[in-house]
């Protein structure tokens, strides 16, 4: 931690807002207050704040679909779920398979990490 | 032989054939899309992520979310289209020919066509990598349909040549099925794709990115086992005594992207050096009545600008029809554009003038990233006659201009305009 110490820099996040790609620098003080340095603009910093207090991603994978045209229906999060619940996300849609047909934005897990976050069909499918 | 007559025949039904044969339909006229695949939406029913439509529609959807919108539209306006059914001429007077397999081989008559046929992937063969030919080596694009619709993984570990987009999105959802990711090799010294897919696809997940290194070996008879990297100079020569050998038993390619224009270049309109058609301002080729749009005229970075270049696609066909197909004009003299200093190619090829053009969209990539440039559309005298400055300019990134007519001086007697990307400020002399 003597390194963290000298520099006060914890974080170095690369902003992907626009593609300038500034790069933020996280800085803590001994108090465990954070402030940030070297973005250049408002969404630049709000990125920031997101990504180093509470990084989230849209997910979009597959799931398994019976009796339709494909083997798989292409699926999303219906809003962004904390990056560190992705994996355990992953792993309860791999173990689900859902029936055809399906409309786009079909509701076919709810809930799925108890972040108030569904799994909504991305595109309609028919039965075969 | 069935025939049908229609007045716009729309050959693909990815993201530009939907669009263009939308705006002609609204504009009342009749249209009919031809698709080879079994549904209609292209390669973005393979793009599972998400971020398309945020120029379009405002919000960040998946390729599948962006594709519906179009096809319900496509089904509400009862605009018809013939599924698993491959264009295989276009002939004199813009006849068509396609075979299905229900009819067999169709005619269609239509006034004026509009090409959508997409790109296709480079290949192993596009970029000469020795070694023998064993199993498990694909393109991105390939792996990406594997994966996403039929439910294939192409291998357990993989390497991955080339950082563009695809290559980058693919590398995020095999480590997300359970796939090691080893490396994403890149010849440049830099990203290909957007920073968006380096930082969210490769650093959330540390899977290394190797610039200014490519395949050069590939090892394994039956199967991949594995590949040599080595690092290459700015001139892309190897450095001796670089290599390095990477395990793996998938390698992937995303290594570029060509239009695919077999059936324009049998049909005889001229084809420009990036291989698309060579246009005029109205997106029109060489061909009178046949239009072009989307990645078989220029690749794009995004799809929004895809579909708005389909839009006027399609209302350019529309006007097409309704003035020079009845009266019988012919098209007026034109102005050729050249991609000038740090200008890899220029979109159109020329600029037809008449009394109804009020603006000029033109789009250019640079051979090099800058910063501080500016861009100077110049006469044959010359003369600057546009000018913009820009922050930055990289390759990936497709630069538009919207030229209004009357804001430049032109001189509708020149033979020529010459494009260019020059520093602002005179590089320090060493």
């Amino acid at each position: 931690m003597k390194e963290c110490e000298d520099t006060g820099i914890i974080k170095t996040i690369r902003c992907i807002v626009c593609p300038t790609g500034c790069l933020i620098e996280v800085r803590e003080d001994i108090e465990g207050k954070n402030t940030f340095q070297g973005y250049t603009c408002k969404r630049g910093l709000e990125y920031a704040q997101q990504e180093f207090f509470e990084p989230k991603r849209i997910m979009t994978t597959t799931i398994k679909i019976d009796n339709a045209i494909h083997p798989l229906l292409p699926v999303r999060s219906n809003k962004p779920l904390l990056k560190e619940k992705l994996n355990e996300a992953f792993q309860i849609i791999a173990n689900t398979t859902i029936k055809a047909p399906v409309k786009m934005g079909d509701i076919l897990i709810k809930n799925i990490t108890n972040e108030d976050v569904n799994i909504i069909a991305s595109r309609d499918m028919e039965k075969k | 032989m069935n025939t049908y007559k229609t007045d716009v025949a729309v050959i693909g039904s990815g993201a530009a054939g939907l669009a263009a044969a939308i705006e002609v339909k609204k504009a009342g006229l009749e249209v009919l899309l031809l698709e080879r695949g079994i549904e209609l939406g292209g390669i973005l029913m393979q793009c599972i992520h998400n971020g398309f439509g945020i120029k379009e529609f405002d919000k960040e959807l998946t390729g599948p979310e962006y594709a519906q919108l179009f096809i319900d539209q496509v089904n509400q306006l009862q605009i018809p289209y013939k599924l698993d059914t491959m264009v295989i001429e276009i002939a004199f007077d813009n006849k068509l020919y396609a075979v299905n397999k229900n009819e067999g081989l169709i005619e269609i008559i239509p006034k004026a066509i509009i090409l959508a046929m997409g790109c296709r992937e480079r290949t192993r063969g596009a970029i000469n990598v020795p070694g023998f030919r064993p199993a498990g080596i694909f393109t991105a694009g390939q792996v990406q349909r594997f994966v996403n619709i039929e439910g294939y993984l192409p291998g357990k570990t993989i390497v991955i040549l080339g950082s563009g987009d695809i290559g980058m999105i693919m590398a995020r959802r095999l480590t997300w099925e359970g796939c090691k990711v080893k490396a994403v090799v890149e010849i440049q010294p830099y990203v290909s794709g957007l920073l968006r897919n380096e930082v969210q696809c490769l650093e959330d997940y540390n899977i290394p990115l190797i610039t200014s290194y490519t395949v050069t070996k590939i090892h394994g008879k039956d199967r991949l086992k594995g590949v040599t990297i080595e690092a290459v100079t700015k001139d892309y020569d190897r450095i001796i005594g670089t290599e390095r050998f990477i395990e793996c038993d998938a390698l992937l390619l995303s290594v570029g992207l060509i239009p695919e224009n077999e059936l324009t270049r049998d049909a005889g309109a001229e084809i420009s050096s990036m291989g698309g058609p060579v246009i005029n301002n109205n997106l029109e080729t060489t061909l009178e009545g046949v239009f072009a749009c989307g990645n078989v005229l220029q690749v794009h970075d995004l799809v929004d600008l895809v579909t708005a270049e389909a839009k006027r696609a399609g209302k350019n066909a529309v006007d097409y029809i309704n003035t020079r197909y009845k009266k019988k004009l012919k098209t007026i003299q034109s102005i050729c554009l050249f991609p000038g200093n740090n200008v890899n190619y220029v979109k159109p090829d020329n600029i037809s003038l008449s009394e109804n053009i009020h603006d000029i969209i033109i789009n250019l990539r640079v051979k090099n990233p800058d910063r501080r440039v500016q861009i100077n559309i110049k006469d044959d005298t010359n003369r600057i006659i546009y000018k913009k400055k820009k922050s930055y300019v990289i390759p990936s990134e497709m630069i538009e201009l919207n030229i209004k007519i009357n804001e430049i001086d032109l001189n509708p007697n020149c033979n020529g305009l010459i494009i260019e990307v020059i520093p602002l400020l005179e590089p320090l002399i060493e």
